[in-house]
This record gives C-alpha cells, structure tokens and sequence, in this order.
C-alpha cells in the first residue's frame, strides 16, 4: 500500500489538458525518471520546492494550479 | 521499475545469497565438531569478494540492459540512496558492539570475524531492504 503524502497533485490533469503530454515526456523535460514522476503523480513523493516550479513552468500555470496542501482547518 | 531500484534488488539478493552459501559450507565444514576450529579465514575471504564481484558483474549486466535509463538518477534516487546509506550505517554501529565486546571478552577468533561479518552482511541488507521499500511505498 502506498503511504500518501499531504501534498496532492494536478498533475495528471494537466498532462491531458496540455495534448495528452505522457509521462515519459514530462519526466524528460523536468530532468527525472518516468517513475519518479510516476510517484509524484500517486502523491508517493512529495517533489523538492525547485522541481515543482519546474513542473509548473512546463504547463505554464502558478504552483498552486499544480500542488495543493490542505487546510488543517478545513 | 527504475534503474536505481534495480540496484536496490540486486544488491539485497546478493546480499542474502552470499551469506547464506557462505554459512553452509561452514557449517558442513564444521562436521558436528567444534566450531571455532573450521577453517573459515579462506571461504570468508571467497564470499566477501565474490559478493563484490557479483554486485559490480550484476551492475553491468542491468546497465546493458536498461540502456540510455542507466545512467539516470534524480533527486528521488539520491533521497533514498541516502536514507538506505542511513540505516545501514545505524546497524551497523550497533551490530559491531558484539564483535568489540567479544574482543575484549578474549573470545575466539572465529566468533569474533563471524559477528563482524554478520554485521556488514545484515547493514547491507538493511540498507538495500530501506531503498527497496521506500520506492514501493514512498518517502
């Protein structure tokens, strides 16, 4: 069973809505394996501040579109 | 699975198997009579380097065959090379508490090599078992 982080991710959505990007691609053009994106889109790795720019510069969309924490109020 | 988790696999099963044919040819060896008197120094020797040579021969062989993947290694790979590193070494710290205390104790030789090796065998393990459930599970 995977141990989840808090983090969770967009990520998915985003490969679909910018031309159905694969992973591979994705992975490629962020400097990572395929499965280390494959753990952070399980929300398996939470990715270091520097990477998840990277991921959001590649979609064009703030870091907040990508990664969300939630609330401990909520 | 990724290349870095290969390693991981490969290096716990070397890690295991050495051990354990090293310890039956001892145990043959020994004949039922004292232990402390098999000549052990030799064979040990055999399964240290052969273990070595085992892990750098599997390492090519897997780098053959993943190809381009090889040589890819990310912030992932090095957070959890770090993390297996980490437990090996507090294993292995403590492990050598034993062979140490026998050495003062003046035991045998024989004891003495055997709780060391013991000691590597079991940090290398734990080592490679952490890499192997951290990609699994997850940091």
């Amino acid at each position: 069973m995977a141990k989840p982080t808090k983090v969770t991710n967009s990520i998915r959505a985003l490969r679909f809505a910018s031309g159905e990007m694969t992973q591979a691609e994705l992975a490629e053009r962020i400097g990572v394996t395929r499965q280390t994106l494959i753990a952070i889109e399980q929300g398996r790795y939470s990715p270091s501040l520097e990477m998840a720019f990277r991921i959001a510069r590649v979609f064009k969309v703030p870091l907040e579109e990508v990664f969300h924490y939630p609330d401990p109020e909520e | 699975m990724s290349f870095q988790e290969k390693r991981a696999w490969v290096y716990a099963v070397i890690g295991l198997c050495v051990p354990v044919v090293y310890f039956a040819v001892i145990f043959v060896r020994a004949g039922g009579g004292d232990v402390t008197r098999t000549a052990y120094v030799v064979p040990m020797l055999v399964a240290i380097g052969g273990a070595v040579v085992l892990n750098i021969a599997a390492e090519v062989v897997a780098g053959i065959a993943a190809g381009r993947e090889a040589g890819l290694k990310d912030e992932r790979d090095r957070q959890i090379g770090r993390l297996g590193e980490y437990v090996g070494f507090y294993v292995m710290s403590v492990l050598a508490l034993v062979p140490l205390g026998l050495a003062m104790g003046e035991a045998a030789h024989f004891w003495i090599a055997h709780t060391l090796y013991l000691a590597f065998v079991l940090a290398a393990l734990a080592s490679a078992v952490t890499k192997i459930v951290a990609y699994r599970r997850g940091l």
